[in-house]
C-alpha cells in the first residue's frame, strides 16, 4: 500500500516535470523570434483520411504554370506522375508537348530541341543555380518539388507566406530589393508579391483571388511532395486495423498460455 | 521434441550439426524467470528492430547512389518511382528512431533492476559497445540522403575529432578524404552505414550469448533456484514477446504512415549546400542529450573554469571528451554501483536518484534541442553537471550508504505472496 | 473416451476446442500479415515509374531512305528499323520456301513490307549483328552477319547459318501514322 503510494507520487513528479520542460520550451520558442505562426488551414490531404481536392489541386498546377515557373523549378515532378491528380493521359501529353527539352547527341553529335513527353520532367526556368542566382539579385528561387516537406509548417506555412505580403510596420526598414512579409523568418522576403487578385483566370472559372491561389498551389505543392500520399495514408489504416486485430489475438493467445502460471 | 521425437532427417543433421539441440536448448526450454515484466519486452524488440533495418536498408542500397551529384535525387526517386520505394524508405527512416526509443528503454530498465550487476557486467559492456556502434551507424546514415542536415551534421561531427591536440586536424582531413565534407566521405560513409549492422549483429550474437550464461534479470534482481522460479521460454516468453512486437509495431506503424518525417529536420529535403548553413543545426533527437553536453562546456562553465580540467585542455576538447565520457562511463556502472542488491525496488534512495537522472536524461534532451542562448545554457550546464555527479558520486555513495530492504526469499514465494495480498 | 456424459470432462474438451480454435486462427492471421509485408520488398525490385515511363519509343520515320537502316534503343536494347529495297522485299518472299532452321514467312515478320523491324541481337549469345550500317558486312544472305560466331541472317532477318537457333525476334510496334512508329 505505502509502496503503491510512493509509486504514484514518482510519477505524478515525473510527469509534471516533464510537463514543466515542455511548457518552458514551447515559452521560449515564442520568445525566440517575433515571426508569427501562419495560422492553420483545414486542408483536404490532413487527417488520417486524407486525401487530395483534385480540382484545387489542378487549378494550383495552373497558378504554377502561370506565376510560379517563371522563377521556381519543379525539378523532381515528372508530367507522366499528374495522372496522380485525375489527368487522363491525353492531357498530360498535351501538356508535355507544350514545353522544349533539349535532348542529345544526334548522330551528328549536336543536342537538339524536342517536344516534352510524359516521361520528361517540369523544365527549369533558369540554366543551373548560378544563372538563377544572377537573375534574381544573387538569391536563386529554391526548387519548389519538396518546399512543403522542407518548411516548418508545411502547406500552413506557404499559405501563411502568399498571403502574408502587407505594408511593413512604422519603423520597420526593408531593403532595397525586399518585401515585407508576415510569416517569413526576419520578415524580409527577396521575392515580391507574386500574386494579386485576378493575375490568372481559372480554366474551370473560379474566381482567382489571392487566397483562392495560394491554397490552390499550396494543395498543388503539397501533392508534388508527397506524392504518394494518398496510397499511404489508404495503406496505413489497414495496416493499423489488421495489427489491433492480431495484436488482440496475441493477447488473447498470452493469456490462454499463461493462465495456470502462479 | 526430446531426442526421442526427432525426425530421422533433422536427427542425422543434427548429429552432425546441433542446430536443432541448440534451438530447443536456447529458444525453447531455456529457462526464464517467471516474474519478468513488459519492461522485459524490450531487448527482443531491438532485436526484431535490427532485422527490420538490415532487410529495409539492403533493399534501399539496391536503389541508392552514393555521389554527392545524384545521392539527394536517388532519394526521392526512391520515394517516388521505385515500387513501394516510399513505404521501405520511411520504414527505414523511423525504424532508427525506434531502434534508439526501445534501446533506450531497454538501457533504463537495466539500471533501475541493476541488471548491469554481477555476473552480468560483460553483458551490459556489450550493450553500451551496441549503443555505440549504433550510434555511428545512425550518423552515417543520415548523411546519405544529402540533404542541409545531413551535410551540416557530418561537418559538426567529423569536426569534433579537429579537438584532438596536435593530430586532431589531419584526423578530420583523414575522415573526410579532402578539405571539407565532399564525395569521398559521402562514399565512405555509405560503405561503412553498410558494414556497421553486421558488426552490431554480432556483438548481439555476443550479447545473447552472455545473456543464456547467467540468464536474466528480473524485477526482483534474485537468482532464480529452484523450477519453481522459472519457466520455459517457449511457448510462455515466445508468445509474451511477439505481443509485445504487436503494440510495439502498431506504435511504429502509426509513425510510418501517418507522421513518417515527425522524428525528422524539415531542412533536410533541401539539397546539401556547402556555402550555406542552416539558422538552427540539430542533430537527430536520440543524440541530442550528448549534443547537449557538448555545448555545455564552455570557457566560463564553472565545472570547466574552476577545475584543473581548465589547466590542461581547452573548453571544446572538455566538451568532446565529456560527451564520449557520458557514454563511456556507462562500461563503469556494475563498479560505481557497489550494493548487494540488485533491484531499485529494495533501494528507495537509489530509485529516487534514478528518476531524477532519467528527467535529466530528458532535459539534457530538450536542451540539445534548443539555441545555445539564454536561459538553456545554464539549464544545460546544470543537467550536465547532474549527469556526472550522478554516475561518479551519488551512485558509489548512495548504493554503499543505502541499508535496503530486504528482497524476498525466492521469485515464486513473493509471486504467490502478491497473487494472495 | 466416451464417457462423455461426464460434465467435467466435455467442458475440458470444449476448453481444448476453443484454445486450439484460437491458436489456428492467430497462427493463421499472423501467416496471412507477413506473407503481405513480404510482398513490397519483392515487388521493389520489378522496374521503377520511371523506367516504365519509358517502356515504348517513337520513331520517326520519315527521314530514312529507301536501302537505310537505323538503330534505335528500345528499353535499353538496340532495334533495328530497316526501310527495304524492292529487291530486298523480293528475295525475301523468295526464301521462304529456302530451308529455314527457324521456319517463318517473311509476309509474317513485317506489318508493312517496306519496313522491318527487330531486336537487334543475335539469339545465338546476345552479341550485336553487323550490317545495319552502310559498309559493314551483311552476311552469305545479304542481311545481317554475327561477328561473334558467325551467324549469318537473310533480308527478312531469318537465321540461315551459323549457330544461332532461331530469328531475330520482332518487337511489339504500330505504325502511328505513315511516318511515325512506336515500339513497345
Amino acid at each position: 500500500m505505502r509502496n503503491n503510494m510512493k509509486n504514484r507520487m514518482t510519477s505524478t513528479a515525473v510527469a509534471l516535470a516533464l510537463f514543466g520542460t515542455v511548457f518552458l520550451a514551447g515559452q521560449s520558442a515564442q520568445a525566440a523570434g517575433n515571426t508569427p505562426k501562419p495560422p492553420a488551414q483545414s486542408w483536404s490531404f490532413s487527417g488520417m483520411f486524407g486525401t487530395f481536392d483534385r480540382a484545387a489541386a489542378q487549378r494550383g498546377l495552373q497558378v504554377y504554370r502561370e506565376v510560379c515557373a517563371a522563377c521556381h523549378s519543379l525539378r523532381l515532378v515528372h508530367f507522366r506522375q499528374l495522372s496522380g491528380l485525375g489527368y487522363k493521359e491525353a492531357q498530360i501529353k498535351a501538356l508535355a508537348a507544350e514545353v522544349e527539352v533539349t535532348d542529345g547527341p544526334n548522330d551528328e553529335g549536336e543536342m537538339f530541341d524536342r517536344k516534352g513527353t510524359p516521361a520528361d520532367k517540369f523544365p527549369s526556368p533558369f540554366a543551373n543555380a548560378k544563372a538563377a542566382a544572377a537573375s534574381n539579385n544573387g538569391k536563386a528561387p529554391p526548387d519548389l518539388s519538396l518546399m512543403v516537406k522542407a518548411r516548418i509548417g508545411g502547406a500552413d506555412y506557404l499559405h501563411g507566406l502568399l498571403n502574408g505580403y502587407e505594408a511593413a510596420p512604422a519603423g520597420f526598414k526593408v531593403p532595397e530589393g525586399g518585401a515585407y512579409n508576415k510569416y517569413f523568418p526576419g520578415h524580409v522576403i527577396a521575392m515580391a508579391a507574386p500574386l494579386s487578385d485576378d493575375a490568372i483566370e481559372y480554366q474551370d472559372g473560379t474566381k482567382a483571388t489571392v487566397a483562392q491561389m495560394a491554397t490552390d498551389v499550396s494543395t498543388f505543392l503539397a501533392w508534388a511532395a508527397e506524392p504518394e500520399l494518398e496510397e499511404r495514408k489508404s495503406m496505413g489504416i489497414k495496416v493499423l486495423l489488421f495489427l489491433l486485430i492480431f495484436t488482440g489475438l496475441l493477447f488473447a493467445v498470452k493469456r490462454k498460455i499463461w493462465e495456470d502460471v502462479h | 521434441m526430446s531426442e526421442k521425437q526427432m525426425h530421422p532427417i533433422i536427427k542425422w543433421i543434427d548429429y552432425r550439426l546441433p542446430v536443432f539441440s541448440f534451438m530447443e536448448h536456447e529458444l525453447h526450454e531455456y529457462p526464464t524467470p517467471k516474474n519478468l515484466n513488459y519492461w522485459w519486452n524490450f531487448g527482443s524488440l531491438a532485436g526484431i528492430v535490427l532485422v527490420i533495418m538490415l532487410v529495409t536498408g539492403i533493399v534501399l542500397a539496391m536503389h541508392y547512389t552514393a555521389h554527392v551529384d545524384y545521392a539527394f535525387d536517388s532519394v526521392e526517386r526512391i520515394m517516388r518511382d521505385v515500387n513501394y520505394g516510399w513505404l521501405i524508405r520511411y520504414i527505414h527512416m523511423n525504424g532508427g528512431s525506434m531502434f534508439f526509443i526501445v534501446v533506450y528503454i531497454h538501457m533504463f530498465r537495466g539500471l533501475y533492476y541493476g541488471s548491469y550487476q554481477a555476473p552480468r557486467e560483460i553483458l551490459w559492456m556489450i550493450g553500451v559497445f551496441i549503443l555505440l556502434a549504433m550510434m555511428a551507424t545512425a550518423f552515417m546514415g543520415y548523411v546519405l540522403p544529402w540533404g542541409q542536415m545531413s551535410f551540416w551534421g557530418a561537418t559538426v561531427i567529423t569536426n569534433l575529432f579537429s579537438a584532438i591536440p596536435i593530430v586532431g586536424d589531419s584526423i578530420v582531413t583523414l575522415l573526410w578524404g579532402g578539405f571539407s565534407v565532399d564525395n569521398p566521405t559521402l562514399n565512405r560513409f555509405f560503405s561503412l552505414h553498410y558494414l556497421m549492422p553486421f558488426v552490431i549483429v554480432g556483438l548481439v550474437v555476443l550479447h545473447l550469448w552472455a545473456l543464456h550464461m547467467h540468464k536474466s534479470n528480473n524485477p526482483l534482481g534474485i537468482d532464480a533456484k529452484t523450477d519453481q522460479d522459472s519457466l520455459p521460454f517457449h511457448p510462455y516468453y515466445t508468445i509474451k514477446d511477439l505481443f509485445g512486437l504487436g503494440a510495439f509495431l502498431i506504435f511504429f506503424a502509426y509513425f510510418v504512415f501517418f507522421q513518417p518525417n515527425f522524428f525528422g529536420e524539415p531542412d533536410n529535403y533541401i539539397v546539401a549546400n556547402p556555402l550555406q548553413t542552416p539558422p538552427h543545426i540539430v542533430p537527430e533527437w536520440y543524440f541530442l542529450p550528448y549534443y547537449a553536453i557538448l555545448r555545455a562546456f564552455t570557457a566560463d562553465f564553472f565545472l570547466y573554469a574552476y577545475t584543473p580540467i581548465a589547466w590542461i585542455m581547452s573548453a571544446k576538447l572538455a566538451g568532446v571528451l565529456a560527451m564520449f565520457a557520458s557514454i563511456l562511463l556507462l562500461l563503469l556502472m556494475p563498479w560505481l554501483d557497489g550494493s548487494k542488491v540488485k533491484s531499485s525496488k529494495f533501494r528507495p534512495v537509489y530509485a529516487m536518484f534514478f528518476w531524477i537522472f532519467f528527467l535529466d536524461c530528458i532535459v539534457l534532451g530538450v536542451v540539445g534541442g534548443k539555441p545555445a542562448e539564454g536561459v538553456w545554457i545554464y539549464i544545460g550546464q546544470a543537467t550536465t553537471t547532474y549527469y556526472f555527479v550522478h554516475l561518479l558520486v551519488i551512485i558509489p555513495l548512495v548504493s554503499r550508504l543505502e541499508r535496503p530492504k530486504t528482497p524476498p526469499e525466492s521469485i515464486s514465494a513473493a509471486v504467490t505472496s502478491k497473487a494472495e495480498g | 473416451m466416451s464417457d462423455t456424459a461426464d460434465p467435467a470432462a466435455s467442458a475440458e474438451i470444449d476448453e481444448q476446442t476453443r484454445r486450439d480454435f484460437l491458436f489456428t486462427t492467430t497462427a493463421a492471421v499472423g501467416a496471412v500479415g507477413l506473407a503481405t509485408a513480404v510482398w513490397p520488398f519483392i515487388d521493389q525490385m520489378n522496374p521503377a515509374a520511371d523506367t516504365l515511363a519509358l517502356a515504348s519509343t517513337e520513331v520517326d520515320l520519315g527521314p530514312i531512305e529507301e536501302g537505310q537502316s537505323i538503330t534505335v534503343v528500345w528499353r535499353g536494347k538496340p532495334v533495328f528499323v530497316r526501310h527495304r529495297t524492292a529487291d530486298e522485299i523480293k528475295s525475301a518472299g523468295e526464301d521462304d520456301k529456302a530451308e529455314l532452321p527457324d521456319p517463318e514467312t517473311d509476309a509474317a515478320r513485317v506489318q508493312q513490307p517496306k519496313w522491318l523491324v527487330m531486336i537487334g541481337i543475335c539469339t545465338h549469345l546476345g552479341c550485336i549483328p553487323l550490317g545495319n550500317k552502310s559498309g559493314e558486312p551483311k552476311g552469305e544472305f545479304g542481311g545481317w552477319f554475327c561477328p561473334c560466331h558467325g551467324s549469318h541472317y537473310d533480308t527478312s532477318g531469318r537465321i540461315r547459318k551459323g549457330p544461332a537457333p532461331n530469328n531475330l525476334p520482332i518487337p511489339a510496334y504500330n505504325f502511328l501514322s505513315d511516318t511515325k512508329m512506336k515500339i513497345g
